[in-house]
């Protein structure tokens, strides 16, 4: 099967700046991610994951080098939009869940169509939509608060899928689940993989999670250090 | 991210700190109650001095000397009379704007009646002299055209003068003496009271304007003054144009001179009047903004603490889309309906208020709708700018550390 091209990076570097120091985060990067593929990106704290991650979420941008999203170059955009296609293009699932408190699962699902001009009503459906996909039709109107942590991490995956975005950027997904409940949450990456197409990069270091996908990426001080192709 | 919803998710956020937003929202709310207040206090007592204008009759016109210049050096205004009787003839026949005139005469003298004596202001006016003035005879009746042309002695008395000097006699038919001259008393005046100042108005006496000149005076080709009122009020200004072009001809002023007298019409003299209040009201109206400014830097703080306590909110919205100016509108909205739902409630507190203070003091309040628009765009301004700062502190955070904040 012939797939289009979805990310293409190439020579990314990061230098944060510490008082004095320089901290080279990533060193000359260059990876392609094709339209559905399934990738996990690997290695201890410190090698970079984190940076890359924010880099490949348009929440950072690179110090040098060239980032193509769709063919667009998106490292010389300004804040405004990235934001843009944060909203459009890109789903986050973070460890943490980041929902936002006393508030519904539906309105936290409906969170970016805040963002991108659309009729209450088309809202509604689209997030209604989004909620049945990661198995939480009838728990709409339950607060984040009411939910377990399983329930929240899903919503978190509904939100990330209800502007349909090219890309599921997903950080640590499992980390503060259960192994039975992280489990499932990766089940639902695994399926919304397989059945829809849809381009996954996990962050992940546990060996065991990265196993699901079907490429995986070493980092080790801001480089690749092994790729595998399944 | 449009501006209804921006405003729902606003009244959403609040509404999660209830009474957070009740107190921030009261700095505002008793600073638009004030500045309502303390207006209307000063608005009620310019209104009381207009209404005390408006009982000396709306339309009135006063034609006085003016300054004249003899040889370049000029006199003060009214220093040289040169009004005379043809001339008030001359306003009554041409101007069309014109209803009433009445030449008008001045002096003081010791009034006496039997044995007792007063000294009060003697006034010689024409025979409409009630119809502009918006007068009524309370007792008896004002001389007539006739009267005034044979220059009868009869007198109207001011009620003051006809309780102090016939002391509850029926005035109407006595005999009073004015500088050895008896007048004969035809009528009384009704009570006007005050004029705005120490001066009342019924004290004085009012004859024909030409047994005050021949009589009292003794010179019949000069009026200090003509009185005239206009056809209707919104004619005043006719009037006085008018009124300028006969003069100017009747005194032979050539074009471009200046005029040698002056027109003055009722509302000048009582906005002058209404200008010393309306300096109360600004004066009051500022000590009051003070509390407002305060109730602002409440929100203000209010503010920067919930931009704190949100980062983390603000993190995520941002990471699914939300531009800088989205998270600025948020925020500078929340501060906004703040405010304005604070001076909603303020409006209220200071109609409430100036009610109680005219009820349970000597002021009299008036509440305008020009002083409530004021208090509501200051407060709506107030929460622009306070609420500005906070907002972009917001809009401007860095999305990957707002996400790892805890």
């Amino acid at each position: 099967m012939e797939n289009n091209r979805l990310i293409q990076l190439e020579d990314i570097e990061k230098i944060y700046k510490v008082g004095e120091t320089q901290v080279n985060a990533l060193r000359g990067l260059s990876y392609s991610i094709n339209e559905g593929d399934f990738v996990a990106i690997m290695g201890p704290s410190g090698s970079g994951k984190s940076t890359l991650m924010n880099i490949l979420g348009c929440l950072d941008k690179p110090t040098a080098g060239k980032y193509f999203l769709e063919g667009e170059e998106v490292s010389t955009l300004d804040k405004n939009r990235l934001a843009g296609i944060r909203n459009k293009k890109i789903g986050f699932v973070f460890q943490t869940f980041n929902l936002l408190s006393r508030t519904t699962a539906l309105e936290n699902t409906e969170l970016p169509l805040l963002y991108s001009n659309m009729s209450k009503k088309k809202m509604r459906e689209l997030a209604s939509k989004s909620l049945s996909t990661v198995g939480l039709e009838g728990r709409e109107l339950h607060r984040t608060n009411q939910l377990s942590g399983g329930e929240q991490q899903r919503v978190a995956i509904a939100r990330a899928l209800v502007n349909s975005p090219s890309l599921i950027l997903a950080d640590e997904p499992t980390g503060n689940l259960d192994t039975k409940t992280g489990k499932e949450i990766m089940d639902i990456f695994k399926r919304l993989n397989q059945e829809k197409n849809i381009t996954i990069i996990l962050v992940t270091h546990e060996p065991e999670l990265a196993q699901i996908a079907r490429r995986r990426m070493h980092l080790r001080d801001g480089q690749i250090i092994k790729e595998e192709n399944a | 991210m449009n501006i209804l919803r921006t405003i729902r998710v606003s009244l959403r956020a609040l509404g999660r700190n209830k009474m957070r937003s009740f107190l921030t929202a009261l700095g505002i709310i008793i600073g638009v109650g004030a500045v309502i207040a303390t207006i209307s206090i000063g608005q009620g007592a310019k209104r009381e001095v207009e209404k005390r204008f408006e009982s000396m009759g709306t339309n009135l016109l006063f034609v006085r000397a003016g300054s004249r210049s003899y040889r370049g050096v000029h006199g003060g205004g009214g220093t040289y009379q040169n009004l005379t009787p043809g001339d008030a003839k001359a306003i009554a026949e041409k101007a069309d704007a014109v209803k009433y005139v009445s030449p008008s005469v001045s002096t003081r003298a010791q009034v006496i009646y039997g044995n007792k004596n007063w000294n009060t202001n003697i006034q010689g006016v024409g025979e409409d002299y009630t119809k502009i003035r918006d007068w009524e005879v309370e007792e008896g009746i004002f001389f007539d055209e006739s009267m005034v042309r044979s220059g009868q002695k009869v007198a109207v008395l001011g009620s003051e003068v006809s309780q102090n000097l016939l002391e509850g006699a029926d005035p109407i038919g006595q005999i009073i003496r004015v500088k050895k001259i008896p007048f004969r008393v035809i009528g009384v005046l009704e009570t006007k009271g005050e004029a705005g100042g120490w001066f009342s108005r019924d004290d004085m006496i009012v004859v024909p304007y030409t047994t005050a000149q021949r009589r009292l005076i003794g010179r019949t080709d000069r009026v200090s003054s003509i009185d005239i009122s206009a056809v209707s009020a919104t004619q005043t200004t006719e009037a006085k144009k008018q009124i300028e072009e006969i003069l100017r001809i009747r005194h032979k002023i050539a074009p471009g001179a200046e005029d040698d007298f002056q027109i003055r019409d009722m509302s000048e003299i009582a906005e002058g009047a209404a200008e010393s209040r309306e300096i109360m009201t600004i004066l009051l109206g500022a000590i009051a903004s003070v509390s407002l400014l305060v109730g602002g830097i409440g929100i203000m703080n209010i503010m920067l603490v919930s931009v704190t306590e949100r980062i983390r909110e603000i993190g995520i919205r941002m990471s699914v889309g939300a531009r800088e100016r989205d998270i600025l509108l948020q925020f500078l909205t929340e501060a906004i309906v703040l405010s304005i739902l604070g001076g909603f409630l303020g409006i209220g507190l200071g109609i409430i208020g100036s009610k109680l203070i005219s009820r349970f003091s000597e002021l009299q309040t008036l509440v305008s709708i020009g002083s409530v628009a004021l208090a509501f765009l200051f407060a709506g301004s107030i929460g622009i700018f306070f609420g500005f700062y906070p907002a972009r502190k917001a809009s401007k955070l860095d999305p990957i550390e707002a996400l790892r904040y805890e």
